[in-house]
């Protein structure tokens, strides 16, 4: 290993990147810390500094002021979990709210052993949603927050669990509390008006303190009954982190204990607790948030309330259909239903006039989110919606005009979010690009036929070469297994036995079916730059190539890709996936306008994403651009856009597409190899050959 | 012991199969085989639809002629073919002519992988023609009226590739199996694998956490036939969250957060 750095070799980096000319940081007390680790310790914190001074110079101050510290405690993934963290922090809320993280580290470092193996959440999130969706309820989202609670349709778990020194313990942890939440929502606690019952005493927050305390002791219990398996875990966690039930609190926890132990008994017993000392919080409790439960009732009730309705209207008019008297329906409840509670199983018997249904499994889900919140279906909720009682706005959740959300005053509301690689920072930027899926408004004029006249030589020549392409049902003769005797074969056989020589066995026809199986998508370039020349040969490429694809049977998309910052990402839907080949697509054609920038990378995941939902044996990516990625006023221009596009492709290969890139750009060869490492690419030096040549190369790189 | 070897047509359920009925489809099956209407099973994989298939034969005393269906079969292959023999050609006929001929029982299973050209051939089986047409032979086969032509399929798998047509659909007394209420699932998992009450309890309250996970990235939820898989592996002494891993969670996932995720839900039960 190469010897340590010294303090002014650290001093003189720390100076360079943390602008020390200008922010006036002072780094010598640091780089007289640092000088005295060890050089690969140097070497991590020392690249991290630098990595998070590109997103932000203050953030990269804090950081390594913190670094010592930190690296002493955790073991290096989660240093670099924290870093990443801290950085998104800066991304999604702002120098304050990352700042205010980076506070946290004290508390969040009550680590009992030196370098923890924390859990990350973005290494359990998926295996946990999983866990919990497969446990009775409520469909339930595992999401990051800054500390583990539930609003009742969401449990927030904190970026990193390292409250033990084992990484498997840790996530055995924040798997019990992910347990004890779902439990909240599951059991009750969550419908007692919590903030109420707690502003009669004295000390509200001790109160709520002491009702969490309450609820932790009959929850544990009662996945006692349901998941033994998870109680001896919790228990020995507790063990672990020497969680204990003082002696005073024994009789409670009996009593909550019992089997038909319920949410009110704890709040009956909150009197009796509030007298007692504090509960100290075990491991696995989470937090209490009475307010951020409150808040997503309220915006549930109502909602589910008009769906759930909505829904009996339409079960009922399915089941009257088939009886004769429709017409005169009685008045007063027709529905009732009853909620069956067996063995942690949670089912409901439905009636309509006393005869029992079978209710589809959106209006179960409905039952139980309902039952959840009230602990019995109320009776208004059954009684099926009139016509037009609802707007349909309050319970469908319609996607939202693309075009209308800019008129609001959220207008993320409705994206779809991407992540976008950050050179400088190594890692991704998550939740980054704010990307919105449009129509291209058609225009329906002469385009298309005017291109069929323009290219009508080519478009006979492409013809014959996509028809020779077309794997076509055949007959195959001679095989050794098949529908159909050969008749050729078996003469020839025979008269090859009569020789004396040895008789063939391949005596058999058989029909081969052929299927080519192909996915693809198309992303064109419509920035700024493609105005005049290069949107013509684009659009008339994107003719010709449609032509063909169409005699292919391929099934292809086609999108044009623009966009003005990561906010406004926005992606032209010219024809979808399962979308036939119509007037209106070819109009759409027509319709393609440059826009804005080229930003590249979210276009190509979401076309990943497309592609992944079809059912292909073979996906291809074409995308067709006129030159390096560039935005407005934004990072993504130079190197930085050329990695996340060189990332994004590279996302694209590992989902098993082939991407392929046609590029118009012919002054930069110097990045293009690089950019493209992942992909195919074909440079064209005359824009005109466009039209001609996008035919030739699809034909050549799917065949 | 050595492997038996027996003619389709010989195929005779000489044991009563155990059998749970759920409903009232054991009437449904009689009352429809007594009116020669052919019969579509509809269901899950695993939920009981080939026990029931060896119920019936062995209540209604027939052969019981199953084909499992597959992307290349075709109609050759049910109905017969050609063979080459010593210089002569000579015909052989195929599982579904045999079962017309002996009066046997014939069932299709999982028909919609076959070829969708291979369905046609069942259309005049399956209507009140009740004949079968076999095309290289020059010939019309007659069903008597002891055979019996059904046919199952999984509507779950929801892709348009594997979906079966109206013509087809619209010819047969169809059934609907699910798995089992928990009561009745609790007891078959008992009866078949040999567990006691209390491990069947578990066997079948893990089955439901894994169905639930159905729609977020699990096609099927574990059936009925991996819980008595797993019950079995239990009885001979493997411990519960190993055989409900081996029996279970692999064989409904090959994704690793998903084997992760059922494999805590078990050791959450067990």
């Amino acid at each position: 290993m190469p010897p340590p750095l010294d303090a002014e070799e650290i001093a003189q980096r720390l100076d360079a990147w943390l602008e020390t000319e200008f922010t006036f940081h002072k780094v010598d007390a640091l780089a007289a810390e640092f000088a005295a680790l060890p050089r690969d310790e140097q070497d991590f914190i020392l690249d991290w500094i630098r990595r998070i001074a590109t997103t932000h110079i203050t953030l990269a101050w804090h950081f390594a002021q913190r670094a010592p510290e930190l690296l002493r405690r955790m073991d290096r993934r989660v240093i670099e979990a924290w870093a990443v963290h801290l950085c998104d922090t800066y991304d999604q809320a702002g120098m304050y709210a990352a700042l205010a993280f980076a506070d946290q580290a004290g508390s969040f470092l009550h680590v009992r052993s030196e370098h923890a193996a924390g859990a990350l959440f973005e290494d359990i999130a998926g295996v946990l949603g999983n866990f919990v969706h497969g446990l009775s309820g409520r469909r339930l989202r595992v999401e990051q927050g800054e500390s583990a609670y539930t609003d009742g349709e969401r449990l927030f778990l904190p970026a990193i669990t390292a409250a033990l020194e084992r990484r498997e313990d840790n996530f055995k942890l924040a798997k019990a509390t992910i347990a004890l939440l779902w439990a909240q929502t599951r059991f009750g606690t969550l419908r007692a008006d919590i903030q109420a019952t707690a502003a009669a005493f004295p000390h509200p927050d001790r109160a709520l303190g002491q009702f969490h305390g309450l609820e932790t002791l009959r929850l544990t219990a009662r996945i006692g009954r349901e998941l033994p398996g998870l109680y001896r875990e919790m228990e020995r966690l507790r063990r672990a982190l020497g969680d204990t039930l003082p002696a005073a609190w024994a009789p409670l926890a009996e009593r909550l204990a019992r089997p038909d132990a319920r949410v009110e008994d704890s709040l009956a017993l909150l009197a009796e607790a509030y007298r007692l000392p504090d509960f100290a919080p075990w491991c696995y409790q989470g937090e209490l948030r009475p307010d951020a439960v409150a808040n997503c009732r309220a915006a549930r009730l109502e909602k589910e309330k008009a769906r759930l309705r909505v829904k009996l209207a339409e079960l009922e008019a399915e089941l009257r259909q088939h009886q004769a008297d429709a017409a005169e329906a009685p008045a007063g409840p027709r529905f009732e239903a009853e909620a069956v509670e067996e063995d942690g199983r949670l089912d409901f018997e439905i009636t309509l006039d006393d005869a029992p249904v079978a209710p589809p499994a959106d209006v179960k889900q409905l039952l139980t989110s309902v039952y959840l919140d009230f602990g019995h279906i109320p009776p208004e909720y059954l009684v099926p919606a009139g016509d037009g009682e609802y707007d349909p706005g309050l319970f469908d959740d319609r996607p939202v005009d693309p075009d209308a959300v800019w008129q609001g005053t959220y207008h993320e509301e409705g994206a779809v979010f991407y992540p976008e690689w950050d050179l400088g920072r190594q890692h991704y930027r998550k939740n980054w690009c704010v990307m919105r899926e449009k129509a291209v408004a058609p225009v329906h004029d002469d385009f298309y036929r005017a291109t069929l006249d323009k290219h009508a030589g080519l478009i006979r020549h492409l013809r014959k070469s996509f028809e020779a392409m077309r794997d076509e049902d055949r007959l195959e003769k001679r095989q050794p297994q098949g529908d159909e005797v050969d008749i050729d074969a078996l003469v020839e056989a025979l008269a090859d036995a009569r020789d004396g020589r040895e008789m063939s066995d391949r005596l058999f026809m058989r029909l081969h079916r052929a299927e080519r199986n192909i996915a693809v998508g198309f992303l064109i370039d419509m920035s700024g730059s493609t105005r005049g020349w290069i949107n013509e040969a684009e659009r008339e490429a994107l003719i010709l190539l449609c032509e063909a694809l169409e005699l292919l049977g391929d099934r292809y998309a086609i999108y044009g890709f623009s966009g003005q910052t990561r906010k406004r990402c926005e992606l032209y839907r010219v024809k979808a996936f399962d979308e036939p080949y119509s007037e209106e697509v070819k109009a759409r054609i027509s319709g393609i306008q440059p826009k804005d920038y080229t930003r590249m990378g979210f276009a190509i995941r979401h076309l990943t994403k497309l592609l992944g939902g079809q059912q292909a044996r073979t996906r291809v990516l074409v995308t067709l651009s006129d030159g390096r990625p560039d935005d407005y006023f934004d990072a993504y221009r130079g190197p930085y856009g050329i990695e996340d596009t060189r990332m994004a492709l590279l996302e694209a290969r590992r989902a098993g597409i082939h991407p392929f890139c046609i590029t118009l750009d012919h002054d930069a060869r110097d990045y293009l190899p690089h950019m493209y490492g992942a992909a195919r690419y074909i440079i064209l030096d005359d824009v005109r050959a466009l039209p001609l040549k996008a035919s030739d190369i699809y034909r050549r790189i799917t065949t | 012991m050595s492997a038996h070897t027996l003619t389709p047509e010989e195929h005779y359920i000489l044991d009563e199969p155990y059998y749970e009925p759920v409903g009232n489809e054991v009437a449904i099956f009689e009352a429809a085989y007594a009116n020669r209407l052919p019969v579509l099973l509809k269901g899950p994989t695993g939920c009981g639809k080939t026990r029931f298939m060896e119920y019936m034969a062995w209540r209604l005393r027939r052969p019981l002629i199953t084909v499992s269906c597959h992307d290349d079969l075709t109609a050759s292959d049910l109905v017969g073919r050609f063979l080459v023999r010593g210089g002569e050609t000579v015909w052989v006929d195929g599982p579904l002519t045999r079962a017309v001929r002996v009066g046997g029982i014939c069932y299709l299973d999982e028909i919609v992988e076959a070829r969708k050209d291979t369905m046609v051939v069942i259309h005049p089986l399956a209507d009140d023609r009740r004949e079968l047409p076999m095309e290289k032979l020059g010939q019309l086969l007659e069903a008597p009226p002891d055979f019996c032509l059904a046919i199952s399929y999984n509507p779950g798998y929801q892709s348009v590739l594997k979906d079966l047509k109206q013509s087809t659909r619209q010819r047969f007394v169809a059934m609907e199996f699910d798995y089992p209420a928990p009561e009745l699932e609790r007891r078959i998992v008992a009866n078949e694998s040999g567990v006691d009450a209390a491990m069947a309890e578990k066997l079948v309250r893990f089955a439901q956490m894994t169905r639930n996970l159905k729609g977020s990235g699990l096609e099927e939820g574990a059936s009925t036939r991996l819980l008595v898989h797993a019950g079995k592996l239990i009885a001979s002494g493997v411990e519960p969250v190993a055989a409900c891993r081996a029996a279970v969670a692999q064989a409904v996932t090959d994704d690793a957060d998903m084997l992760a995720a059922i494999q805590e839900l078990s050791s959450s039960l067990f």
